[in-house]
């Protein structure tokens, strides 16, 4: 068991979502809190409400886009996908958190 | 920079769509919390454990939904939005109050637009056809000591135009009248006398025909063209389209019209619409005194100019100085201390700019009270509201909202009120834009137009002024809320003591603001009426009373100088044989009639001027026995005679002043003095009179004989006890006998005359007094809403006195002199601010001190009754205090 779950940065869910529909393909937004909880290992602690606001965010920005579709057990759901736009935006974000992971990273070994 | 702008674009669709979007979200949310359960179930869990697993990984349903709202669409104005209907619907709530607030801010910002509008009109763009009126400038002349400005000469006028790299454009337009004849019909009409680039430098084209051509001014009389105006055109030729090319009689010479000027031009005179334009060549034709486009020495003319763009004022002015001193080198004989200056239009010297530029400063100042104490009364009632609404506030409060929430919410009933104020505010300044009009006596069916507009800027100005008003409005509720202390509100409303409470405090500090303010505007009114009853009490100088006055258009009917002198002659012999008249005489010009006297360069023997001084002193040209029929008293000497004729010597009498100032005192009679080059002798010495105004102060002035100085003199004086309208009759039955071509001016007493040339005070005392009593209503209102509230607040402090043997006498002198104590503070304050800014009133004062103890005695008894009124009702009230029910309650 981990001492404690990590509260998710503002932010990395964006970059969470994006990733989770690229390498996921079309996904509505249960599918998409359950993939991102079991990547996780359930580290991070996500109430499942809050990826709304957030996906609404990136629709906004052209990011995503959405379609409703049936899901695989019958019910009506809106179905979230990765714009070409959302793509490069995915790119772009996932190079500046390697960045950014590995100088942290530098810093934490070095001293 | 893509991403916000569509996310901009769609939150700012989302409100549009709410039904179908919160829909959505139902539904997605609802699929969400289903597939969760369903997931749970497959786990191996109950139906029930299920669903609560779901809800709780899921998180505040509610919560998810109001952030995705956010998101979704543009808090911030979906917020104020709902802040408008709510505050909409508390007005409607209580018709009473908003009706009553709407009502004064009504009168405060409609009373800024209205003077705003007129400011505009009259002073900053008073001719809206003009092209670039903003770069125009008015000219005239100066005289080094003096300080009248004068009037330009034509040739220092082309020799100027000559020299400016600076101007657009430098023309001339004189102001001038005649008689027009169409048909039966005879009218006076105004003109201008105008240089020929007059319609081109001011970018006016004319709709038929054409304006006037290079040269036309030029020549003595040789080019009888006029261009007339669009009302002209429709009313008196019935819209002629081939009018071009047609002749029109106009002071006796046929004139070919040339041109028509376009609908909603009036000329460039402050005051006067213009109906006709002739150019300079034809001066001599409406013009007295002969002909002047020669001769430097005669100045007549007023000017504008048109600055570059980008050229100052003080850039222009250092040109046309250089330019004048030039000229003054070049003619010491007429230009000697002579200089140009420039003036920006609101301060025109020779049209009505000038004679309401005053009443305007004034009116900017009253209006600007007003608005406060509308705001004061508002603010006030807008109070005693936020008191009856604390509750709410309170509860509002405690079930969550925030502080920054209810003040915005409570600015934006502010600006919902002044907007309806300012709306209503609009709609009054366009019903009122014209009626400054009204104040001025029409003279002789002349017509009058005073320029007014409602465009832009004074809507922005109005939008400016409403938002403060707004400001003040919001800020003492919003403050008020920002007070509440959640724990004591929620408890009952302790009851207070008359009076004693901070907000009541704030209230009566409120009132004492307005009655200040409204005891300044009544010791105003009272200082301008005093004034103006002394101005229309004062002597000018001559028998007012006694005089008739009238004009008879021999100019305009063509008549030559030697001509118009054996018409008048005949004419005097006739009018003294009439029953009841006791003496009459032509003169050239009549007193207090606007811009009437020429001014000339004078000499005087053994006065030896300053080395740049060239005495120049203002005259008049006389019958014999002017002095007698005018009632002038000649204190010394004699007066004129008809042997003072073109034979005998030439004579002139003299006013005190000028003895003083150019014979030190000593007596002239016989002494010789020179008028454009004429050496004649003093024969009497005059008492001063007044001249143009009754409030300027006394000046040198002389008189010559009518029949020495070969001009036309129109001005017909009669000394009789008849009424007017009898006269008239008797007048125009007189002058018809001897040329049935001849007409006559109104008949109105030299009284009548004076009482004409005071209308800038009238109109003042006018527009002050309404806006005053106006003040005064408000404060009295804002008085009464303080004092019933506080009784209504201190009805349990009323009940117990009442149940302590106080019987209603007490508790009426209670209330009323708490009431009067307000009142008495807000008197002394209005005192001390009266002192400081009545002073400045001393353009518009006359023969009356700033501090004039009447005004302010007057002020004060005013102020008091009028409290005394607004108090009483409440008192009253308190007396009928149940002191059993309050008690009990």
């Amino acid at each position: 068991m981990p001492t404690a779950k990590a509260e998710v940065l503002q932010g990395t869910l964006d970059l969470l979502v994006l990733k989770t529909l690229d390498s996921m393909g079309p996904m509505h937004g249960f599918g998409i809190a359950l993939r991102i909880q079991q990547v996780s290992e359930d580290l991070l602690k996500l109430n499942q409400g809050t990826l709304y606001p957030a996906l609404l965010r990136l629709e906004q920005r052209r990011w995503i886009s959405t379609k409703w579709g049936v899901s695989e057990n019958n019910r009506k759901a809106k179905y979230y996908s990765l714009t070409r736009a959302g793509r490069k935006q995915l790119e772009e974000e996932a190079e500046s958190w390697a960045r950014m992971s590995a100088m942290i990273n530098r810093v934490l070994e070095t001293s | 920079m893509r991403e916000l702008f569509n996310t901009i674009l769609q939150r700012a669709f989302a409100p549009f769509r709410r039904r179908q979007l919160e829909a959505d979200l139902e539904a997605e949310l609802a699929s969400h919390v289903a597939m969760a359960v369903e997931f749970n179930q497959r786990t191996g869990m109950s139906a029930a454990e299920a669903r609560r697993e779901a809800l709780r990984s899921f998180g505040g349903v509610e919560q998810v939904k109001e952030s995705y709202r956010d998101q979704r669409g543009l808090p911030m104005i979906e917020s104020a939005f709902r802040d408008v209907r709510f505050g909409l619907r508390m007005l409607r709530r209580s018709p009473g109050f908003s009706i009553i607030a709407i009502l004064c801010l009504t009168a405060g910002i409609g009373a800024n637009a209205v003077v705003f509008s007129w400011i505009e009109g009259i002073l900053f763009r008073p001719y809206p056809a003009v092209a670039h009126q903003e770069r125009l400038m008015a000219v005239t002349g100066t005289v080094r000591g003096g300080s009248d400005p004068d009037y330009i000469s034509w040739p220092d006028f082309l020799d100027l135009q000559k020299n400016c790299r600076q101007l657009d454009a430098f023309f001339v337009t004189k102001i001038t009248g005649t008689t027009l004849s169409v048909g039966e019909r005879a009218e006076s009409v105004t003109g201008s006398i105008v240089s020929a680039n007059y319609f081109d430098a001011i970018g006016v084209h004319p709709i038929l025909g054409r304006g006037f051509e290079p040269g036309e001014d030029a020549g003595r009389n040789a080019h009888p063209v006029v261009v007339i105006s669009y009302q002209l055109w429709q009313r008196r030729f019935k819209g002629d389209r081939e009018i071009v090319g047609k002749t029109q009689r106009l002071s006796g010479m046929l004139h070919t019209i040339v041109g028509v000027a376009p609908e909603g031009f009036y000329g460039t005179f402050v005051g006067w619409a213009m109906q006709f334009w002739v150019p300079a060549s034809m001066e001599e034709v409406f013009e007295e005194g002969g002909y002047k486009l020669e001769d430097r020495g005669a100045r007549w003319i007023e000017s504008y100019v048109r600055l570059k763009p980008g050229v100052t004022r003080g850039q222009a002015q250092e040109e046309i100085s250089a330019s004048a001193k030039r000229l003054e080198a070049a003619y010491p004989a007429t230009n000697r201390g002579r200089g140009v200056k420039l003036w920006p239009l609101w301060q025109t010297p020779f049209n009505n700019a000038h004679t309401l530029l005053p009443t305007f400063e004034i009116m900017l100042a009253v209006v600007v009270f007003v608005l406060l104490i509308a705001c004061a009364n508002v603010g006030n009632l807008l109070l005693v509201r936020s008191l009856a609404r604390r509750r709410e506030m309170t509860v509002r409060l405690a079930i969550g909202a925030g502080r920054r929430r209810l003040v915005k919410q409570l600015f934006t009933e502010g600006l919902i009120l002044s907007t309806f104020g300012a709306v209503g505010g609009l709609v009054v300044a366009y019903w009122c834009r014209g009626a400054l009009v009204l104040l001025f006596p029409a003279r002789g069916g002349v017509s009058m137009y005073l320029p007014n507009q409602i465009d832009w800027r004074v809507l922005g100005l109005s939008a400016g002024v409403c938002l403060v008003a707004t400001l003040l409005l919001g800020l003492v509720p919003a403050l008020q809320t920002l007070k509440i202390d959640l724990a004591g509100a929620l408890k009952a409303e302790s009851a207070g003591v008359v009076g004693s409470r901070g907000t009541a405090w704030f209230r009566s500090g409120l009132v004492l603001v307005q009655v200040s303010l409204s005891f300044v505007l009544l010791v105003g009114t009272g200082l301008l009426l005093q004034s103006l009853q002394k101005i229309r009490t004062a002597s000018p100088g001559f028998s007012s009373r006694s005089v008739l006055h009238t004009a008879v258009a021999l100019v305009s009917a063509g008549y030559d100088a030697q001509r118009a002198l054996t018409f008048e002659d005949e004419l005097i012999t006739r009018v003294k044989a009439l029953p009841g008249v006791e003496s009459a005489v032509f003169a050239r010009s009549t007193p207090m009639s606007f811009g009437s006297f020429s001014s000339t360069p004078i000499a005087v023997d053994g006065y030896q001027p300053a080395p740049d001084e060239q005495p120049t002193v203002e005259y008049n040209e006389v019958g014999p026995d002017y002095f007698l029929t005018m009632g002038i008293p000649v204190v010394s000497g004699r007066e004129f005679t008809s042997a003072d004729d073109e034979k005998a010597a030439l004579v002139a009498v003299v006013n005190e002043t000028m003895v003083a100032r150019y014979w030190s005192g000593k007596n002239p009679i016989g002494e010789r003095l020179q008028v454009k080059g004429r050496w004649m002798r003093v024969v009497g010495i005059a008492k001063d009179a007044k001249y143009e105004s009754v409030r300027e102060p006394s000046k040198p002035f002389f008189y010559v004989p009518l029949r020495q100085n070969f001009s036309v003199g129109a001005s017909l004086n009669v000394r009789t006890q008849l009424p007017p309208g009898a006269m008239a009759a008797a007048l125009t039955r007189e002058v018809q006998a001897l040329d049935p071509g001849l007409a006559i001016y109104e008949v109105i007493t030299l009284q009548e005359q004076v009482d004409r040339s005071t209308s800038a005070q009238m109109v003042a005392v006018t527009l002050v007094g309404v806006l005053g009593g106006m003040a005064l209503l408000l404060a009295a209102i804002g008085l009464y809403g303080v004092m019933s509230c506080a009784v209504s607040e201190s009805s349990r402090e009323l009940g117990l006195r009442m149940a302590l043997g106080a019987d209603a006498s007490n508790l009426l002198r209670l209330v009323i002199s708490r009431g009067l104590a307000l009142t008495v503070g807000g008197v002394l304050l209005g005192a001390v601010v009266a002192l400081g800014l009545t002073r400045s009133m001393g353009n518009l004062l006359y023969d009356v001190s700033p501090r004039d103890p009447l005004a302010f005695g007057a002020a004060l008894a005013t102020m008091i009754i009028v409290s005394l009124a607004a108090c009483f009702v409440p008192a009253w009230r308190a007396t009928r205090t149940d002191p059993a029910r309050i008690l009990r309650d």
